[in-house]
């Protein structure tokens, strides 16, 4: 049962954030590509322009509260040539209709486009049940799904752009939060944002302010990375100092501690992964009271790789 | 009204190359007629049985009607996008559905042999990508309905009027999953939709009321119909107001009777 009334989140600087700008693009990208269909869950419709979408209104599906439905029309549309755009919170779009993700998608051989809001606590105050941070694990489950994980509305948008022509299939995990600064992130490669001797921090999405911040006078190279499947080994062998690899991803912890595993398989290394844990909290609050307890604050940040760092 | 295609037809076989896991397609023309009569004797070459299990059978008189009678569908165009879609959600004892694809020229039923076996394309659940003329693939139950809601959807979106028939069974309504997809096919209107309950007394607890009643106050047409009679099916078929999303349930003898 999906709660509908979450506000889109507050950006720090008053502009737009992800989610808004995809609400604001959406009918734009609707009109450019007709093969392209908007699918809904209710959630997200309130913020349309009616204006906007009224030229393309017949490719604007509510299936209202009905997340099953949500992917099988989805595999649907997929199986009629259309390319399906579907929307909702992270766990209503992967985790309530896995199976559909699974079968009426994966199995049939189709591909789509899903776009998830509320990352892993961007509303806190809507509890456990509105909290995503399992959705990037379980798509590893799956066979061929891109995800990817921008820290910058510019980035969503140029993700999202990108997407619609294919036939695959493609996770774009919109955050509440974001960097200062959009970064090219058209290639899926991962970039280099500070080049050291040392270990590697590799920073996913949202998180890479916060971790430049967090490491800004230690000896490492930070990596970027807004595309995370599939995983740029080759970036991470090419620039690898010493073989210690920090993993810093807004979604469950070590979600991509194998990857790195099967990146450096001939090369002994360690690797310590950051994120929110599998606990339920129970707490409500804050995005920023959320981050520090899952240390994902530049103190907590800052403390975990220097201790880490430090144990070699 | 009789609208299938004509056969002879091509017989399309495809061969799966396991050294390196391509696929060829070998398409061979043949000028062989099947009937309804000779249905059994086809699914005979799966079961190596001269009986069959009575989840396949229960299917097998709607089959042929829609294979037969009903469907726009051409093995020669499995493309087609202005083709008939037909959505066997429930997948369970598909070797009637494998006979009236072979009967109907979609299938070598050369093929029909291997059946279920790890060089086979027929599994006891069927592959869309594996088997020609399948358009989904199937097993897992409750899934084809809400296949079907969107692909009506995406051939109107494409201004397309194909017909989508989808085919569960009593039992497989015990998904809630269905639910979700009648109640919006008939908010919806997808009057190019239809679905077809095959009815054989296997649901776990009863449909009080009856099953169409379920689809009748989600705002489809229904009919109830004689599974084995091909005539009232074809009939059924037919009916509907084409405003609206239709239902068919198709009544046959209780499973294990």
């Amino acid at each position: 049962m999906t709660t509908v009334l979450a506000p889109a989140t507050v950006p720090t600087s008053g502009t737009e954030d992800q989610r808004q700008r995809f609400y604001r693009v959406l009918p734009e990208l609707l009109a450019e590509d007709p093969r392209a269909v908007a699918v809904f869950a209710v959630v997200g419709t309130g913020y349309l322009d009616p204006d906007a979408v009224a030229p393309v209104r017949d490719r604007v599906v509510d299936v209202g509260i009905r997340e099953q439905l949500l992917i099988g029309a989805a595999g649907g549309l997929a199986l009629a040539g259309l390319r399906p755009i579907v929307h909702t919170f992270a766990p209503f779009l992967v985790e309530r209709p896995f199976e559909q993700l699974k079968l009426d998608i994966g199995h049939q051989g189709s591909g789509a486009v899903l776009v998830s809001a509320g990352g892993s606590h961007d509303w806190p105050a809507g509890g456990e049940t509105h909290m995503g941070r399992r959705d990037v694990a379980l798509l590893d489950t799956l066979d061929g799904w891109t995800v990817h994980v921008p820290g910058h509305p510019d980035e969503a948008e140029a993700l999202l752009r990108a997407a619609l022509p294919g036939d695959d299939r493609v996770y774009l995990r919109l955050g509440g939060t974001s960097n200062a600064v959009a970064r090219p992130v058209a290639d899926g490669r991962m970039q280099v944002l500070r080049r050291g001797f040392g270990p590697t921090v590799i920073a996913v999405g949202p998180l890479a302010d916060r971790v430049l911040e967090a490491t800004a006078d230690l000896d490492v190279t930070v990596l970027y990375a807004a595309t995370v499947r599939p995983f740029d080994a080759a970036t991470l062998r090419a620039t690898l100092g010493e073989p210690d690899v920090v993993l810093v991803e807004p979604y469950l912890r070590d979600t991509s501690t194998a990857e790195v595993a099967r990146a450096l398989r001939g090369t002994r290394h360690r690797v310590l992964g950051l994120g929110p844990g599998p606990a339920e909290l129970r707490r409500y609050g804050t995005v920023t009271d959320h981050d520090a307890a899952h240390g994902l604050d530049v103190p907590g940040l800052r403390h975990a790789i220097t201790t880490f760092v430090g144990a070699r | 009204m009789r609208t299938g295609y004509p056969v002879p037809g091509p017989i399309i076989r495809r061969a799966l190359d396991l050294k390196s896991g391509s696929g060829v397609t070998v398409v061979v023309m043949t000028s062989v007629s099947r009937g309804f009569a000779d249905l059994g004797r086809l699914m005979t070459r799966m079961t190596g049985d001269e009986k069959h299990g009575p989840s396949a059978t229960s299917t097998l008189d709607v089959l042929w009607v829609l294979y037969d009678r009903v469907l726009r569908v051409d093995p020669a165009r499995l493309d087609d996008p202005d083709r008939d879609r037909f959505l066997l959600s429930k997948g369970h004892g598909p070797m009637a559905y494998y006979a009236v694809l072979a009967a109907k020229g979609f299938l070598d039923p050369a093929v029909l042999d291997g059946f279920g076996g790890y060089h086979s394309l027929l599994g006891h659940h069927p592959d869309r990508t594996l088997v020609p003329g399948v358009e989904i693939g199937a097993g897992s139950l409750g899934h084809g309905l809400g296949l079907a809601v969107g692909t009506a959807l995406g051939l109107r979106i494409s201004g397309r009027t194909a017909r989508v028939v989808v085919l569960t069974g009593d039992a497989e309504l015990d998904e809630g999953s269905n639910m979700e997809a009648i109640q919006y096919a008939g908010r919806a209107g997808l009057d190019r939709l239809t679905a077809v309950v095959v009815d054989n007394d296997s649901t776990t607890t009863g449909w009080p009321g009856g099953i169409a009643a379920r689809f009748a106050i989600e705002g489809w047409s229904t009919v109830d119909v004689d599974g084995r009679d091909h005539d009232a099916l074809e009939r059924a078929f037919a009916t509907g107001t084409g405003d609206r999303p239709h239902a068919v349930v198709a009544h046959v003898e209780k499973k294990d009777s």
